[in-house]
């Protein structure tokens, strides 16, 4: 059990971590059908994973309507949407499960209809949301937040057209602030990530990192 | 007669190619100069220094043609090279390069930053056309074949008028193991792991190793007990990455460490995602870390659910569950993208507080603006070994540091080398 639990993932995690870095540094058709075949893998357990996720979700909410758990009311829109957004998936406007999803159809019309215009809506309220962070942020308490405000000024400023017509260099002057403090905080950010992400996968690969299987190290 | 023969031989040669070919050159003018049709009927001068080769580390489908353009020639012309299994043809069209085409010394990748002959052009070849065996049948693209021997043919053709090299020059693609133009970045990569694995030995003999203090890291312990006191559930929010992305798999490594904390606290942790992956992991290691600090009862499935794999649909639903159980404490760990806010900022006003650590280095600000403690970009990869304190995850921290202080003596030495004009540095680490 401890083979099958401990060992045999460290094993597969240091084998396959060791192949995917050489592939990357080996042109031969050999690493390049690998690395094909690990991604065929890689697509197809993926799609079996969908469907722990439509079981996960589906138990999730059964559970709360049998409960009726506070909010349980949403749980009956999941299972509506899923339920009809499936049974119009099948039909296929008329012509059938087995053949390639064909537009115009009734899932075609929610999809576009229903689910594009509430995301589309959820999307929008980030506008909003910004406003009120950046109310919160640009109050000038700290030499920190002064900067920022200054800074957040010149860019919004410079990207219209009144800012230019306010001052003429202001275009000039947002475009630095973008392109050399913006880019060199940018940069040094992603320096940074791409270091972490050597020496996590070093620590995954040579089994020193073991959390991602859970229980003791 | 002579000239007329040649031009009927080339054209017939490269039928296919010049019906495929762009069309672009006009036969009007060029720039502010109209070019006489005297010239235009000129056969254009044909290059020197021909030469093929395989194109190295690739997988031997590619060859690379180069010459030495004549100062003469007319920016109207265009450099055509047909390809064939036998000398005695048929030739198909393989490729064609403008007048004004690309330079040797343009191309790294392929020559190297010194080539021996950095003005002269070059083509790569990596297939050729056959015509269809009906009128109304498409051209076959065929690609070129490793160890196997190519006989390319080669002509320079303006408007009316080509010329052509006599002999048909053979090349054979071949196979590498090992991609040349990667090797820098090989090395360095070797020597980042060896500076993080040394570390790890180093504070595996020295547990009491120093390491910089992280804020937000220090903070999950009293965020949790806040959520613990409040009788609160604490929320963990994943990113939009799969497994596949490293930022997913440290957000699964924190999501271990803070499982086993509440665990021991007897508080409700609730785990969000948004990949079924993710989600079977996340369950499996939720599971693990509570029977680990002997609280199997701990875990409930429920608590780790896939919430919808939809960006907008999965702020909606996470912010919904937000506000109806206002929980004590939010952590948002992975990449994120524009749904950053709506969590960030519903937290905020359910009054939960909120760690952060995401190496989206777009949706940083957000996090700052709203969430009481952000762990930026690397930390995030930092916070499962800080959290273990285990001295041979501690190790790794430190060589990542040791890593950013050679990074950035690259980074001042290369910036002053090249401000003196010199570039030995730069090509040595540019990536190609």
């Amino acid at each position: 059990m401890i083979f099958l639990k401990r060992t045999l993932p460290l094993v597969i995690a240091f084998v396959m971590g060791i192949v995917a870095i050489s592939i990357y540094y080996i042109p031969h058709q050999a690493a390049v059908d690998l690395n094909e075949l690990l991604s065929k893998w890689d697509r197809i357990i993926a799609a079996f994973a969908a469907f722990l996720g439509v079981y996960s979700l589906l138990y999730l909410h059964a559970g709360r309507l049998k409960r009726r758990q506070v909010g349980w009311g949403y749980s009956v829109f999941v299972y509506l949407g899923f339920v009809v957004m499936l049974t119009a998936a099948i039909y296929n406007n008329g012509a059938g499960p087995l053949v390639a999803l064909r537009k115009g159809g009734a899932y075609d019309w929610l999809y576009t209809n229903v689910f594009v215009a509430a995301d589309a809506s959820m999307f929008a309220i980030l506008s909003f949301f910004i406003a009120s962070a950046a109310y919160r942020t640009f109050r000038a308490r700290t030499t920190e937040a002064t900067i920022l405000l200054v800074a957040a000024v010149i860019v919004m400023l410079g990207r219209v057209p009144i800012g230019a017509l306010l001052w003429e260099s202001m275009p000039e002057l947002q475009q630095w602030l973008m392109n050399v403090p913006n880019m060199a905080a940018k940069r040094g950010i992603l320096l940074g990530v791409y270091l972490g992400a050597v020496a996590t996968a070093l620590r995954i690969i040579f089994g020193i990192e073991r959390s991602y299987l859970g229980g003791d190290e | 007669m002579q000239r007329l023969t040649q031009f009927a031989c080339v054209a017939a040669l490269f039928w296919t190619g010049t019906a495929l070919a762009s069309d672009a050159v006009e036969t009007g003018t060029f720039g502010k100069t109209p070019v006489p049709d005297s010239v235009r009927a000129l056969p254009p001068p044909l290059p020197t220094l021909i030469r093929a080769a395989d194109v190295p580390s690739d997988n031997g489908k590619a060859v690379v043609v180069t010459w030495l353009p004549d100062s003469s020639t007319p920016s109207f012309v265009r450099y055509q090279v047909g390809v064939a299994t036998d000398p005695s043809g048929p030739y198909y069209f393989g490729g064609e390069a403008p007048a004004a085409g690309p330079l040797v010394k343009d191309d790294p990748k392929i020559f190297g930053w010194s080539p021996a002959d950095p003005d002269h052009q070059f083509l790569v070849v990596s297939s050729y056309m056959v015509p269809p065996a009906t009128p109304d049948g498409n051209p076959e693209r065929v690609e070129l074949q490793p160890d196997r021997t190519y006989y390319l043919r080669f002509a320079v053709v303006g408007d009316s008028a080509s010329a052509e090299l006599a002999a048909p020059m053979s090349v054979t693609p071949r196979q590498n193991w090992i991609k040349l133009h990667k090797l820098n970045n090989l090395v360095f990569g070797l020597f980042f792991g060896v500076v993080i694995l040394s570390f790890i030995e180093f504070a595996r003999r020295n547990p009491n190793m120093f390491i910089r203090k992280i804020a937000g890291l220090d903070a999950v312990e009293e965020a949790l007990g806040r959520a613990t006191e409040m009788g609160k559930p604490v929320y963990f929010v994943h990113g939009l990455n799969s497994m596949g992305e490293v930022s997913a798999i440290a957000s699964v490594n924190i999501l271990g460490r803070v499982a086993r904390r509440v665990a021991q606290f007897d508080t409700t942790l609730k785990v969000m995602n948004n990949d079924p992956i993710v989600l079977a992991v996340s369950q499996e290691v939720v599971r693990e870390a509570c029977i680990d600090v002997g609280r199997p009862d701990a875990y409930v499935p429920d608590n780790v659910m896939f919430v919808a794999d939809r960006q907008f649909s999965y702020a909606a639903a996470v912010d919904g569950m937000m506000m109806r159980e206002r929980p004590a404490t939010v952590m948002l760990m992975g990449y994120f993208y524009a749904e950053a806010l709506l969590f960030a900022e519903t937290g905020n006003v359910v009054g939960a507080i909120q760690i952060a650590a995401t190496d989206s280095y777009t949706q940083i600000p957000f996090f700052i603006t709203t969430c009481d403690y952000t762990l930026i970009g690397e930390e995030l990869y930092a916070a499962s070994a800080y959290l273990a304190r285990e001295p041979k995850l501690l190790g790794s921290l430190r060589g990542q540091d040791v890593g950013k202080a050679f990074l950035i003596a690259i980074l001042t030495i290369g910036t002053a080398l090249e401000l003196a004009g010199i570039h030995w540095l730069t090509h040595l680490v540019a990536p190609l």
